[in-house]
């Protein structure tokens, strides 16, 4: 278990550029696989360009009060880039005139950013249709100050996302810390009191599983089954939804997948796996994605790799959704993980 | 290294290439395979966990690899996995075991 972020630690992964080569050369520089956007050509999707924005995410700060290590975010408590209130009202301003459906808050904790409440209040006076906090679950056991969040999600009737790895103590606390899983069924079963994923209930509870190791994810529906039964069964949890999420080789879990010797299997297996179908629903094509520092990225994982938009208008303050449609999606080969088997977004499974 | 070995893990990525040495019993093969791991009476999780226990009785690295990581995507635990494998090891023992009444009768029937 990690203890602080790759750029605390000054790891050469901490670099994007470092990552991006290290996914340009090797298995896909010798010609042993195809790059990204051969693959895409060959499919008929070359170039990648956007439809209509349907989802405006924004990533709150990269700082959190755990130190997972899949974690593509490079999040931890050391982080300190966070969105700044100004940054968060030329937000509002542009969702405003945009016609985006969703509103995905994301991070680090979203939570800890320090306006993070009064951009909420702000926020759900706009009448987005879905509006989504991405909670780590732990969060909400972290402090006292936060053990009120679940009513203040209710009252703005926050569709809440939340990541669970597993059913079971020991892949949840490997992959996320020690004494993660206790606090998340705690978080969960707090959130379940107050209305939240329960069978009937308009408060949205869905959980996001990713893999803890160099695998895909198995059949997201079938998976719903079991995580299902097994809360329920042991500890009398309800939710909507399981997202099945594939995790993609960048930052932390591209330095895990090096250290484990894993990585070219696991490049293999996104490349086996790939899926003509997928790819025209990948997130990048209805998404955009807004950094701590108003930056606008074709998805989170671009982000992470510091390739903004390839157009004229690359920050909030600049906002343009007509101008920003009008442009080629960045790719790589870490967008390999969103076109296997079922695809993968911060939604799930995308056929 | 791995020129020196028999086995080379990065050899179960060619798997498929044996169709190219036989067309027809290779698709069939692979056909059947697939078939097999269908959802059926048995859930393919369950089919999984046979799997990995046969994999260590006729002992093949490749399904073992396989059927590991195959059970780690359909979150398989690792004690359900142990369980399966002892399955597999009480049945081979057994089969060596039960060949003892084969040792037994042909003692007695030797023996005066």
């Amino acid at each position: 278990m990690a203890i602080a972020s790759l750029k605390k630690q000054q790891k050469e992964l901490a670099n994007a550029k470092r990552q991006l080569q290290i996914l340009s050369n090797g298995i896909f520089g010798e010609g042993e696989l195809p790059y990204f956007s051969n693959k895409i050509k060959e499919a008929g999707c070359f170039p990648l360009r956007p439809k209509q924005t349907e989802i405006f995410q924004m990533n709150l700060g990269y700082m959190c009060n755990q130190v997972c290590e899949h974690c593509h975010v490079d999040a931890g408590p050391d982080r300190k880039e966070i969105m700044t209130r100004e940054t968060m009202q030329q937000c509002i301003e542009a969702v405003k005139n945009s016609k985006a459906h969703t509103l995905d808050l994301t991070g680090g904790a979203p939570e800890m950013n320090p306006n993070f409440r009064w951009f909420v209040e702000e926020a759900s006076k706009l009448g987005i249709k879905d509006f989504i906090v991405r909670s780590n679950l732990t969060i909400l056991r972290a402090n006292k100050k936060f053990y009120d969040l679940p009513e203040f999600f209710k009252k703005h009737n926050i569709h809440v996302v939340s990541s669970m790895p597993h059913w079971t103590r020991g892949k949840t606390d490997k992959q996320r810390g020690d004494g993660v899983f206790d606090k998340s069924i705690k978080a969960l079963q707090e959130l379940n009191a107050v209305g939240y994923g329960m069978p009937d209930s308009n408060l949205k509870l869905d959980l996001v599983y990713n893999p803890s190791g160099a695998f895909l994810p198995a059949n997201q529906a079938e998976m719903e089954k079991d995580f299902k039964n097994a809360l329920l069964e042991d500890f009398g949890i309800y939710f909507h939804q399981l997202f099945a999420i594939t995790n993609l080789p960048i930052s932390r879990f591209l330095d895990y997948l090096i250290a484990s010797g894993n990585y070219e299997d696991y490049m293999y297996q996104l490349v086996e796996a790939f899926n003509p179908l997928a790819v025209a629903n990948v997130m990048c094509t209805n998404t955009i994605s807004v950094s701590w520092d108003g930056y606008l990225y074709d998805c989170d994982f671009n982000q992470m790799l510091g390739m903004k938009v390839a157009n004229k208008i690359q920050h909030i303050a600049d906002y343009n959704e007509q101008l920003l449609q009008d442009r080629e999606i960045i790719i790589s080969q870490h967008c390999y993980g969103c076109t296997a088997g079922s695809g993968s977004s911060c939604q799930g499974n995308i056929i | 290294m791995a020129d020196n070995t028999y086995y080379n893990p990065k050899d179960l990525r060619k798997f498929g290439k044996i169709t190219e040495w036989s067309e027809e019993l290779g698709a069939k093969f692979f056909d059947y395979y697939g078939k097999v791991f269908e959802e059926g009476a048995l859930t393919a999780r369950e089919k999984s966990l046979i799997a990995l226990a046969v994999s260590h009785v006729v002992k093949c690295p490749y399904c073992i690899d396989a059927y590991t990581k195959d059970g780690l995507q359909r979150g398989v635990t690792k004690e359900e996995m142990m369980e399966a494998v002892h399955v597999g090891a009480a049945i081979e023992s057994g089969a060596t075991l039960v060949h003892g009444v084969q040792m037994m009768n042909k003692h007695d029937k030797l023996s005066m």
